[in-house]
């Protein structure tokens, strides 16, 4: 059988970290690189890129072979995990082969989360979140004339927004109240859903598809409401679930919930298996409740945390908790948000709006303590406030400049405090 | 050996914030004068100081972890954070993962932007009137010299944070295996460079010369190797004491004869081998075993040493040397600059290099502080960094103007601690004097 000191499952983010992490510490022990992906390692982030034509598919991969060569990495692609034996610490493959590990990572990240709509299986339809998708969905989009958009998050606005420009008319479809629920609040996606609109987009938010069936140019969806829209192109785009399915029929094994449960230093329950990234579930930041935070800086963080911890690099430090990070790019705007958007008790939210410019600012503070800053056309540094955040720095004396310009601000305070 | 870099440091004490370097930057990189598109950005206020927010180049960059598209690298050749415009996708993801303000936003492109130190020539550094910022590339010397062998033994026991070691290892390497080195008593053989139990600690030819003879011995050896037909570099490494006191008759002679040796003196102001006693170059006022502090005797109290030091490399100048320089271990690159001329020289006739070495354990500072207290003496022109030949004469390599006060010297250090405030102005007073001294000199020559 096939032996490993470490055995690293997935090659987006948090594996290349781990991998990164581990060769700083220890640049002899045998490491393997197992990926169900054939392709080279690339980031699930760019695919929207992809789909747009922007980024050829041949231009976004993050290491190239010689990488792996240079570090000692046994790379091997196309092999998908199986099934985990945590028990005598091998890893089943696809091929039925195995490959018995010292210590394994589990950075199997997540597929998209397909929603149990009736006649949905009838039906064609996209989902994003592997090249192959980015490139037949970016084959697609040029064909079409009627698309519908299932899901409001980031990848399907993503996605919407090439589907406009490419010249379709395109219908969104969002359960939720409002657009991109739980990344920006009402009013940024308030400005979202203008930019769209103005563009000619449809958007159907509080709304939800209850059946769907196969028709002349491709599925005829029908709503709650009994409106029906016929589609040449479905996307959905409804959320991510993490890949954990190797960990089933395992009885007693590593302790799962919505995602691998992990300590503060991504170790799982189990001896010698450690998890990060998408399918991680970890501390957060606000909240000792072991949450998912499946957002590429994160990914990043816990990948290394990870890394450190089996090599037993010293340096290693305790995971702070996930904060939440994301950026948004829409016709030729940006939205940024760092932090929580939930306002806890004896919390005050501070927002700013100026109509002529459309820039909009909220932060969020407890005890003149930042929680969380979301900015529309308002640019600041996200690494700068995330530091902010997580060394929960004083604020009173400088709120009002720093609401006035949080870019200048936070520079200064970065220069003072952490520099 | 790993890799070093060219770097822009930023001196905070001297920014005034006038914003000139963002201009600069702003101009060279968007053809406008928009400071707010410059990659530096100066931060803070007259009152709380001024601050930087700038790419730091990274060794292990967040950025490029974080950034979906590979679109930033790290260059392991110019050790800066290389950005495609083509492959960027505009995400702003490295602005979140970047906790120091160094790439961000450009309004006026839509993409993000970050400082590319303008490959090796920053247009920010020249702009600066104060002299805040430098761009330091001494990283050369260091990627050059780190392939070389070092000629002296691994374990020297030179006390911690000591310069001198690190003065030898570079010379040596520099000066190359085809040399005869001089080492008369003092820290350098003290430290073990002519060896311990019957073998030597370099791996070039080395013998311990008595004080009075070094130049003298070093000569005679030189012609030897010239009557055989070798050409090997006849090196002197010596104190100040055995150099500047009773060495002195031969370094003399040798320098009227115009030998073909290179003299370098390792001025630590002081005996620091044999107990820290004074030296003919141990400046006024300093403390030594023999200048101490305490009540005197006849009513005179003690307060260090009553009389300026002798000005070694000046008097050399009288003997009109092939090549004389001072220099610092604080300033590399100058230093290897006279080293490599000095070298030249030394083929041709007598070349002397007087390095000022501070000594953390004589001069009492911490022994993390070596580099500091170098360039402070550099900084407040307690010492003077020129060079000297017979063609071109005497001028300064680094500049001699705006001068600190020489207190932010003197409080570096604990051999100055007891001084009154008289004291400190006549020490004031010749830094002065020197400097009209030497500026004169200098004049004179050209």
């Amino acid at each position: 059988m096939e032996q490993t000191k470490y055995l690293v499952v997935g090659s987006s983010h948090a594996a290349l970290e781990a991998v990164t992490a581990i060769r700083m510490h220890d640049t002899e022990g045998s490491l393997t690189l197992l990926t169900r992906d054939t392709h080279l390692p690339y980031s699930p982030t760019v695919l929207p890129y992809v789909v747009s034509g922007r980024s050829p598919a041949d231009s976004i991969f993050l290491r190239d072979e010689e990488f792996f060569e240079a570090n000692r990495v046994a790379y091997k692609r196309g092999s998908a995990l199986k099934a985990l034996h945590a028990e005598r610490n091998t890893a089943e493959l696809a091929d039925g082969s195995e490959i018995a590990y010292e210590k394994i990572l589990l950075a199997t990240g997540a597929a998209p989360a397909i929603p149990p709509i009736p006649g949905l299986d009838q039906v064609t339809y996209h989902v994003l979140r592997t090249l192959d998708d980015a490139t037949k969905l970016n084959a697609a989009i040029k064909q079409s004339k009627h698309a519908v958009v299932l899901g409001a998050g980031l990848v399907g606005m993503h996605a919407a927004e090439n589907l406009v420009k490419a010249g379709a008319s395109v219908t969104i479809v969002e359960m939720a109240k409002q657009l991109t629920d739980g990344y920006f609040d009402a009013t940024a996606a308030q400005m979202i859903e203008k930019a769209f609109t103005d563009n000619g987009a449809t958007i159907l938010t509080g709304s939800r598809v209850v059946k769907l069936a196969p028709s002349a140019i491709g599925a005829l969806l029908t709503l709650e409401n009994g409106t029906t829209l016929e589609a040449d192109l479905l996307l959905v785009a409804t959320g991510v679930k993490p890949n954990m399915d190797y960990l089933e029929g395992q009885g007693e094994g590593v302790e799962h919930e919505r995602g691998i449960l992990v300590s503060d230093t991504m170790q799982t329950n189990v001896a010698n298996v450690w998890a990060a990234g998408d399918c991680a579930q970890a501390k957060g930041f606000y909240t000792e409740d072991k949450v998912m935070n499946a957002i590429l800086p994160d990914a990043t963080e816990q990948g290394r945390i990870a890394g450190m911890a089996m090599a037993g690099d010293p340096g290693v430090k305790a995971y702070p908790g996930g904060v939440p990070l994301n950026t948004y790019h829409f016709f030729g705007r940006h939205a940024i948000s760092v932090g929580s958007s939930r306002v806890p008790e004896g919390g005050e939210v501070v927002t700013r709006f100026d109509e002529v410019s459309g820039r909009y600012l909220k932060a969020i503070f407890k005890d003149d303590r930042l929680l969380g800053i979301y900015g529309v056309n308002e640019f600041f540094d996200g690494g700068v406030m995330c530091q902010l955040i997580l060394r929960r720095v004083d604020l009173s004396a400088v709120k009002e400049r720093f609401l006035a310009d949080p870019l200048t601000v936070g520079r200064e305070l970065m220069s003072r405090i952490w520099r | 050996m790993g890799k070093s870099y060219n770097t822009i440091a930023f001196d905070s004490a001297k920014c005034d914030g006038c914003g000139d370097c963002m201009t600069a930057c702003a101009t060279t990189k968007t053809g406008t004068d928009d400071k707010t598109r410059s990659r530096i950005q100066i931060v803070g206020s007259e009152a709380d100081g001024f601050e930087l927010a700038l790419c730091r180049q990274c060794g292990d960059p967040k950025c490029v972890t974080v950034c979906p598209a590979g679109a930033l690298t790290k260059n392991f050749d110019s050790g800066v954070i290389d950005w495609s415009d083509t492959k960027c996708v505009d995400c702003l993801l490295c602005t979140v993962g970047c906790a120091y303000a160094g790439i961000a936003l450009d309004a006026g492109t839509g993409h993000v932007a970050k400082c590319d130190t303008c490959e090796g020539a920053p247009a920010c550094v020249p702009a600066c009137p104060h002299d805040a910022l430098t761009y330091i590339t001494t990283s050369r010397i260091y990627n050059e010299v780190g392939d070389w062998e070092d000629l002296f033994a691994p374990g020297l026991a030179g006390c911690q944070g000591c310069n001198t070691e690190l003065l030898m290892r570079h010379t040596l390497r520099r000066v190359g295996p085809e040399t005869v080195l001089a080492t008369p008593p003092g820290c350098v053989p003290g430290m073990g460079s002519v060896g311990f139990n019957g073998t030597t600690g370099t791996k070039i030819p080395v013998f311990h010369p008595l004080l009075t003879n070094t130049a003298a011995m070093l000569a005679g050896v030189k012609r030897q190797y010239k009557r055989v037909g070798r050409d090997v570099t006849a090196l002197a490494i010596a104190g100040d004491g055995g150099a500047s006191d009773v060495g002195f008759q031969s370094l003399s002679g040798a320098a009227e004869r115009n030998e073909q040796i290179l003299f370098m003196v390792v001025d630590n102001e002081g005996y620091m081998n044999t107990g820290m006693q004074r030296s003919s170059c141990t400046p006024y006022g300093a403390w030594t075993s023999t200048t101490p502090i305490g009540q005197g005797t006849g009513g005179m109290p003690s307060q260090g040493k009553t009389q300026d030091a002798k000005n070694l490399p000046l008097i050399m100048v009288n003997h009109r040397c092939e090549y004389v320089a001072t220099a610092s271990t604080a300033y590399m690159e100058d230093l290897y600059d006279k080293l490599d001329k000095a070298i030249a020289a030394s083929k041709r006739g007598f070349a002397y290099l007087h390095v000022y070495s501070p000594c953390t354990t004589g001069w009492r500072f911490p022994t993390d502080q070596n580099m500091e207290v170098a360039r402070k003496a550099v900084e407040t022109n307690f010492v003077m960094l020129w060079e000297y030949n017979p063609t071109d004469g005497l001028h300064f390599t680094h500049s001699a103007d705006e001068p600190l006060p020489v207190t932010e010297y003197l409080k570096a250090m604990g051999r100055f601690r007891h001084l009154s405030p008289d004291q400190i102005s006549h020490i004031q007073g010749k830094v002065v004097e020197n400097l009209a001294f030497v500026k004169q000199m200098a004049h004179r020559e050209n």
